[in-house]
């Protein structure tokens, strides 16, 4: 049973471009560059100097508050420098910079497998914070922040989330394919932590392989299963394949589909009994509580109709765009578009000296055809925006406050609601930059 | 390479149909109807089309060109379909100075005075109509039967006869007719059936929804059923008055036009109910026969207030 959520949009996916590549094992790259705010929060605290020597997986920088996430060394080698870098999103973040010397041993020494029934849910906890596990998403939220709900809001519900509703990327899809039995058991633990009834898997339908995956996952578990209540896998997951539509991947929407549960305005899932994980963040969690494997690497999809070999691949941390060409093959056709993230919400690079960090699910290439150049034109009042909005906002209405500087009107309209999926700039027959104007009215409201 | 890196806020993709695409598929839509109104009424009809369009469309670059904008713009559909429009909205002898007088009234007043597409308040070619019925009454109420035999002072509208009190089983026209288009009428308006194909193919591309012509069809129909009666409450033809007039053109082809009705869903519901009872109410108590373009331009008068009171409800909202 699924329930709908209003609005979204359906743009052409081109998935299968890089839906069958296996993904690739990560190369070590000449330099990487970690950025010491690859997440949502205050930024980690470097606990190395220039000059000193790391192994893969050593932390380098610890996290500074509550909401905030450790950084690790994604490859073995000498800091040459901690200076500001750009990042994908544009800014510019104090990095960590590592350069091999030549001889260390690049693998990562995974820690004894350990039996992790008798360990309580508070340890856990400190495992993941220790392994800087970030949401993989998109919007790197601390795992264990994100892990640990007040008393007073209990979850009862996890939604394991591998929707992947952005268009050209893959790595989420592959990732169920090949470490299927891997995701199941970090949900296991998502689920243990949060001492959560329900559990749900949610797969787009777009990647049958996926969920055919998961179904075959799910059963051999239920065969295998004995553990008792409180145990890990005492909750058995319900697979829901998801009808095509972005942006279902949208925590909010997400949740409505399958739960039916409104998530307030202005609110957390919480706030409604609730926690989704993207697949990938379950994954991290598998291996930094099975093997002490902190986050120093991730899978990512590089694709679009100009790469010569579209892949999956994984990527250290803070490996330099422009140093991966060789894994990619380069272009068959000049790019005019480099996008980090998908090409609904991601962000357009201004060079391919951009470091990979932990939001980055994927990088797109698109052409000079691909791209719109569309000259912005005059609204003509057709209400695609209005149906294309997933949290029901005027978007056109919104545009003519922001255009106006009419900022209190545009906050009472609820602006601040606008998580900025660009359903209605993507719809808009007047080519009307409208996430451009939500987001300028969002940061302008601060200040009102 | 990096310089020529092209950098922007996302989504990076956009959806394939563009303000140009969607004029020009009403426009497509439209044609049916009026080949079939050339083929009902005769040649003069198709003159009267041309003209309204060649019209419109200079005006549109006069206009453009007096108030310092890019006269490309003129080839962006609106122009075109709002002479269409207009020239399906006249009878099918009209002198060919009529099409080009309503629609440079439509495009000039209705429309670029008002800042050009997307910001006048009224349907343009609703505009030029009214001006034509309000300057020349007799012309726009000179009707012609169907055939290419011009017998131009004999015809009436059917619902011209009905309101005069004659049955309209008398002059021998069937729901079929009404619904082949054998009747006398605007061009565009008569041959409901190449309307409501074009129709159909703007719902299927969703180019427009079904929101405001169904209710407006609908309140008409249940409005006439039930006070239009001979014999009393609930006694009245809905079929007749829904087939008879211009519902059908002004429902899916008029009311629908996006700058002048509501955004939201909701919206666009009150919006064709307020369509149709104002139809209903002026077909039945006022001098003219006929309500359909009226009814739709007071409507647009009222549609930033019915915006302002439908917004949607955010995803969250305390109940």
């Amino acid at each position: 049973m699924q329930y709908r959520f209003r609005g979204g949009v359906h743009p052409l996916t081109f998935k299968s471009l890089a839906s069958d590549k296996l993904i690739k094992r990560s190369f070590i790259p000449k330099r990487v560059v970690l950025p010491l705010s690859q997440h949502t929060g205050s930024p980690a605290q470097a606990v190395v100097s220039v000059g000193d020597r790391v192994n893969v997986g050593d932390l380098v920088a610890k996290p500074s508050g509550r909401i905030s996430a450790a950084v690790h060394a994604s490859i073995a080698g000498k800091i040459t420098k901690i200076a500001y870098f750009p990042t994908y999103n544009q800014a510019r973040v104090l990095s960590i910079v590592i350069e091999p010397e030549g001889g260390e041993d690049q693998d990562f020494k995974p820690k004894p497998d350990r039996n992790i029934d008798p360990i309580p849910k508070e340890e856990f906890l400190g495992i993941i914070r220790d392994a800087g596990v970030v949401g993989l998403g998109g919007a790197g939220f601390p795992a264990d922040v994100k892990l640990s709900p007040p008393a007073n809001k209990p979850v009862d519900t996890v939604i394991l989330n591998g929707a992947e509703c952005e268009p050209y990327l893959t790595c989420d899809h592959r990732l169920m394919l090949e470490k299927t039995q891997e995701i199941l058991t970090g949900l296991d633990i998502i689920v243990k932590i949060l001492g959560a009834k329900h559990a749900y898997i949610a797969i787009e339908k777009n990647k049958l392989s996926a969920i055919y995956a998961m179904e075959k996952a799910l059963k051999l578990n239920s065969l295998e299963r004995r553990a008792g209540p409180g145990r890990l896998g005492s909750v058995k997951p319900k697979l829901i394949a998801l009808d095509e539509k972005y942006p279902q991947g949208a925590e909010k929407q997400i949740i409505k589909v399958i739960l039916n549960r409104i998530v307030p305005a202005g609110g957390l899932p919480m706030d409604v009994g609730c926690v989704a994980n993207n697949v990938g963040t379950a994954y991290a969690i598998y291996e930094a509580v099975y093997f002490g494997k902190p986050l120093f690497e991730r899978a990512i999809t590089i694709t679009g109709s100009c790469v010569r070999e579209p892949v999956n691949t994984w990527v250290r941390m803070g490996t330099m765009l422009s140093d991966m060409k060789d894994i990619f093959g380069g272009f068959t056709k000049e790019p005019k578009k480099i996008i980090m993230g998908g090409p609904m919400m991601g962000f357009a690079q201004y060079s391919m000296d951009t470091p990979i960090s932990k939001g980055v699910s994927g990088v797109v290439f698109l052409t000079e055809e691909e791209i719109d150049t569309h000259k912005e034109s005059v609204c003509i009042r057709c209400g695609r925006c209005v149906d294309a909005c997933p949290i029901g906002l005027v978007p056109t209405t919104l545009m003519y406050r922001v255009k106006g500087e009419n900022f209190p009107e545009a906050k009472s309209l609820g602006i601040a609601n606008c998580y900025e999926c660009g359903a209605c700039a993507y719809i808009c027959p007047a080519k009307i930059p409208l996430l451009d104007y939500m987001k300028f009215g969002k940061a302008k409201i601060q200040t009102i | 390479m990096s310089e020529a890196l092209v950098v922007s806020i996302g989504p990076h993709i956009k959806d394939k149909v563009s303000t140009k695409r969607i004029m020009w598929a009403v426009t497509f839509a439209l044609l049916p109807a009026g080949i079939a109104g050339v083929f009902i009424f005769g040649i003069n009809s198709l003159f009267v089309i041309i003209a309204g369009i060649v019209a419109a469309v200079v005006t549109e670059a006069l206009m453009l060109a007096v108030r310092k904008k890019d006269i490309g713009a003129v080839w962006d559909g609106s122009a075109v379909l709002t002479g269409l429009l207009l020239a399906y909205n006249l009878p099918p002898q009209s002198p060919l100075w009529m099409p080009v007088a309503g629609s440079f009234f439509a495009i000039a007043i209705g429309k670029q005075v008002f800042g050009g597409l997307g910001h006048n308040i009224f349907n343009p070619a609703l505009v030029g109509r009214a001006f034509l019925m309000i300057s020349w009454p007799v012309y726009m109420t000179t009707w012609q039967n169907p055939g290419w035999k011009v017998d131009a002072v004999t015809g009436a509208t059917p619902l011209a006869l009905c309101k005069e009190g004659q049955a309209i089983v008398m002059k021998g026209v069937s729901y079929w007719d009404l619904f082949i288009g054998q009747r006398g009428g605007c061009i565009g308006e008569v041959c409901v059936i190449a309307l409501l194909a074009g129709a159909a193919y703007l719902l299927v591309k969703k180019y427009i929804t079904w929101h405001i012509p169904s209710t407006y069809i609908a309140t008409v129909a249940v409005m006439s059923w039930a006070f239009n009666g001979k014999a009393g409450l609930f006694t009245g033809d809905a079929l007749f008055f829904t087939l008879a007039g211009g519902l059908i053109l002004g429902a899916f082809f008029m009311a629908t036009d996006y700058v002048t009705s509501p955004l939201s869903p909701r919206g666009k519901v009150i919006f064709g109910v307020g369509c149709g009872l104002l139809t209903f109410l002026i077909r039945k108590f006022s001098g003219y026969p006929e309500g359909v373009s009226y009814a739709i331009l007071i409507m647009n008068s009222i549609t930033p207030i019915i915006d302002r009171y439908t917004f949607p409800k955010w995803f969250g909202a305390p109940r």
